[in-house]
């Protein structure tokens, strides 16, 4: 049974703005995939259908087989519990430090008044440390996260996925924001992540190379439809072009940054 | 907790030991050790406490509060529910309201004209430190003196009147642009007054040909939004004071007639132009911002 | 401004265009202006001769008359007195309507999503409040409270509330949307959000508007005094009346010293808590 499957999903926003129209596509489990096509093609908008923070117009969406299109809050806090989410901007809480913002990713698992105060127990902290360990992180544990570099921010991002015990993690333009270098460093964690605890990863891309080179399967979605959805082999030049609606010849590598 | 996060721990858990910090009952500590965090919290505390002591110590001269708060639902409802002009003419209040507007807008102008010389001779990038520290000072001054004073004494000294009004609140107008124009000035490019004193640009040609060029957005938007609380203010001083306008037909509307109906038509005029100048401010500064 | 756009990237063909905007631009600003001036002095009845001529006039008799005196000195335990209630006065109406404002931001913004028509309601209560001048309040307060502390407290309340209520939702909106989302992301309910992730992110932010609310307050709470005859205010206009004008500077003197120490204590905080 596949981990995400998608059946005809469509979203407007207002009743006017189409950002997906009639997707379709499933993911099974363990499978790291990348979703690639310029910016507004609707790749934010996918992502965001799984976890609710958007709601699909139409279709219907399976987790692990159950639609989620019409789950109720409890449901859907279940799912997103067990779904990690990292950011372009990271979005973490700047003036906690970055054991606090790790566990964040507990808070889905507690109760309401526990999480608000902040209580966890040392289980959870230890697991956090080790985390943190795994990441690199350990030694500025106690930072507050505004002194930390793009990359390290990144990092604390996908700790904190980690702590949710994910079975699924959702990645909306993970490198977008960062050098190549630190790039490289996250791309080449979250490709660990998925090989060795596998974790299902679905990335959004702007960088064509990067999906070719770490993913086994890439979507190209342009205007809110699926153009290709396949091995990155069989994605050819023309391809590329008609999922970035650009001329022949044009620069790609990069393209829509 | 998941196994796979835990088939790790074995390896890393003595290492792990050394990065983390305990308090006195061997709990981990999650908190960023930060000044900031401790300033905020202090801060509260501290604010709260003189809350408290205020509340403790205040002379409430025996009010039944209940009775009060109860009166005063009761006015509300007369005041905003039945406003009436019974006192004072439609074209009576509107020449009123227009009083008002005009003691904004003089006291603005005054205010901008100051200001755009003390801004020039207070902003950190063109003006000299010396000087710039003097006009400070001399704002900070300036700004400490709640306006309500400054029209009452020049009252004494200069006359009941227009004057008075004016002067009142041209005083806050201009400290407030000095700060507003001079913050302005300092977001320009450094390297445009660089390009014309290489050039062998003077003062003044560096102000006229780039200075305020490049700034006078910023300064348009800063005077629109001065001009709306210079409005609340004359109206505030004409009541307070009795420099005219309508600000002057509230007071005399309600602790004089003691008309509740009154006071709620006058009420829901100024309402009325505070926000219609809110607007024209929030879409000048969206324009120019 | 079409002058400030081409500033930044002058191409040489076109200065001259460049020179004509900007001439126009002050043109039409000085006119503007003029014009202003113009109608504005003939409503009010200035004279901008007598305006001129008034503040150094002005400021001589300042000099002369409103140096506190023997007299003056032997009130400056009341005037003191007067003096704390008000800041007491200024720090609790700030702190109370903080709270109160602090909640119904957090109804009022869109990054807690709570309703939006809750939350549109709560924005039009904060623009009533924030655009109804507190003088307003004062002399309505006044028929049921008379001359008490409490008549300037909930004048300044109502105002305070809706000036603060705005500047939160703003803030929040700012400061706290992008973690909000993250934390929502991970399961997170609207408690466990607000106290982990609006609240630590915006503090600071909301601390310096309290303080910066705490300086207006009090010299708004003075103008409310004169008004209601209550606090500070009514010790100037006491003394101001009766032509004690050497007593009335030296509440002036007071009032400044309270707003400078507060002003610089408040700078000092800033900078620890940022």
């Amino acid at each position: 049974m596949p981990v995400l499957k998608f059946q005809n999903v469509s979203k407007v926003y207002d009743n006017v703005t189409k950002a997906l129209t009639d997707v379709s596509f499933s993911v099974e489990e363990g499978e790291f995939v990348s979703v690639i096509g310029p910016s507004g093609s609707g790749k934010s908008t996918l992502l965001r259908c799984v976890n609710r923070l958007v709601d699909a117009t139409q279709g219907s969406i399976l987790l692990d087989g159950r639609d989620i299109t019409r789950a109720d809050k409890n449901e859907i806090r279940r799912i997103r519990k067990r779904t990690g989410m990292i950011f372009q901007h990271y979005n973490l809480v700047d003036r906690l430090s970055i054991i606090e913002n790790v566990l964040h990713g507990r808070l889905g698992h507690k109760s309401a008044l526990a999480g608000a105060v902040g209580h966890f127990t040392e289980r959870e902290k230890e697991d956090a440390f080790r985390i943190l360990a795994k990441l690199g992180l350990t030694e500025q544990a106690y930072k507050r996260c505004d002194e930390l570099s793009g990359g390290q921010k990144q990092r604390v991002g996908i700790a904190r996925s980690l702590m949710q015990e994910p079975r699924l993690i959702l990645c909306d333009e993970p490198i977008a924001s960062l050098d190549p270098s630190s790039a490289k460093v996250i791309m080449d964690h979250l490709s660990d992540i998925n090989k060795t605890m596998n974790i299902t990863c679905i990335l959004n891309l702007h960088q064509v190379d990067v999906a070719m080179k770490y993913s086994k399967r890439i979507i190209g979605i342009t205007l809110g439809r699926i153009v290709y959805d396949g091995p990155p082999e069989r994605l050819s030049k023309s391809k590329i072009h008609e999922i970035y609606q650009s001329s022949e010849g044009e620069l790609i590598t990069d393209a829509g940054c | 907790m998941s196994g796979l996060v835990v088939a790790d721990a074995a390896p890393f858990a003595l290492d792990l030991q050394k990065y983390m910090h305990k308090n006195r009952a061997g709990k981990i500590k999650t908190a960023a050790m930060s000044k900031n965090g401790f300033a905020v919290k202090l801060t509260v505390l501290v604010l709260l406490g003189l809350t408290l002591y205020g509340f403790a110590t205040f002379d409430y001269k025996n009010i039944d509060i209940a009775e009060a708060v109860a009166g005063t639902f009761d006015n509300i409802k007369t005041m905003f529910g039945r406003p009436r002009l019974s006192y004072n003419t439609l074209a009576g209040a509107l020449k009123a309201l227009f009083v008002t507007f005009s003691l904004g807008a003089l006291s603005t102008v005054f205010g901008a004209v100051i200001a755009l010389f003390g801004a020039l001779f207070c902003a950190k990038n063109i003006a000299n430190p010396k000087a710039a520290n003097i006009i400070k000072s001399f704002v900070a001054f300036i700004r400490a003196v709640p306006t309500i004073l400054w029209v009452l004494i020049f009252t004494v000294a200069a006359g009941l009147g227009s004057v008075a009004a004016v002067i009142g609140l041209t005083f806050h107008s201009a400290g407030y642009l000095i700060k507003a124009y001079a913050e302005s000035i300092e977001e320009m490019d450094d390297g445009i007054i660089e390009a014309l004193k290489a050039s062998g640009a003077s003062f003044w040609q560096i102000v006229f040909q780039a200075v305020l060029p490049s700034s006078v957005g910023y300064m348009i938007a800063w005077t629109f939004l001065r001009f709306e609380i210079n409005f609340t203010n004359a109206v505030a001083v004409g009541a307070a004071a009795g420099a005219g306008g309508i600000g002057f037909d509230l007071y005399m509307a309600g602790s004089h007639y003691f008309d509740l109906r009154e006071l709620g038509f006058i009420t829901y005029m100024i309402v009325a132009a505070v926000i219609a100048l809110e607007m024209v401010a929030s879409k000048i500064k969206s324009r120019v911002g | 401004m079409p002058g400030v756009s081409m500033e930044k990237a002058p191409i040489p063909e076109n200065q001259t265009s460049v020179f004509v905007v900007r001439k126009r631009t002050f043109t039409l600003v000085f006119l503007g202006v003029s014009a202003v001036f113009a109608i504005s002095s003939v409503v009010t009845d200035y004279n901008v001769i007598d305006g001129f001529v008034a503040i150094p006039r002005a400021v001589s008799w300042i000099a002369e008359n409103f140096v506190p005196d023997k007299k003056a000195w032997s009130r400056f335990p009341n005037i003191l007195e007067k003096l704390i209630e008000t800041a007491l006065l200024s720090v609790a109406v700030t702190v109370c309507a903080a709270v109160c404002a602090l909640f119904s931001a957090l109804l009022g913004t869109k990054t807690t999503k709570i309703n939006p028509w809750i939350g549109r309601g709560v924005r039009i209560v904060a623009a009533f409040f924030r655009n109804v001048p507190d003088v307003v309040w004062a002399i309505l307060l006044l028929f049921s409270f008379g001359q008490n502390i409490l008549t300037g407290f909930f004048a300044l309340f109502f105002y305070t509330f809706g000036v603060l209520t705005r500047t939160f939702i703003e803030t929040i909106d700012e400061v706290s949307a992008n973690c909000v989302e993250a934390l929502r992301a991970t399961g997170a309910n609207l408690l466990q959000t607000v106290f982990q992730g609006i609240l630590p992110s915006s503090a600071p932010e909301i601390v310096s508007w309290i303080l910066y609310m705490i300086e207006t307050n009090i010299r708004n709470s003075t103008l409310i005094g004169v008004l209601t005859a209550t606090g500070i205010g009514y010790m100037f206009d006491l003394y101001y009346k009766r032509m004690d004008y050497g007593s009335a500077g030296l509440v002036v003197i007071s009032i400044v010293a309270l707003v400078i120490l507060i002003e610089t204590i408040s700078n000092q905080i800033r900078k620890a808590i940022m």
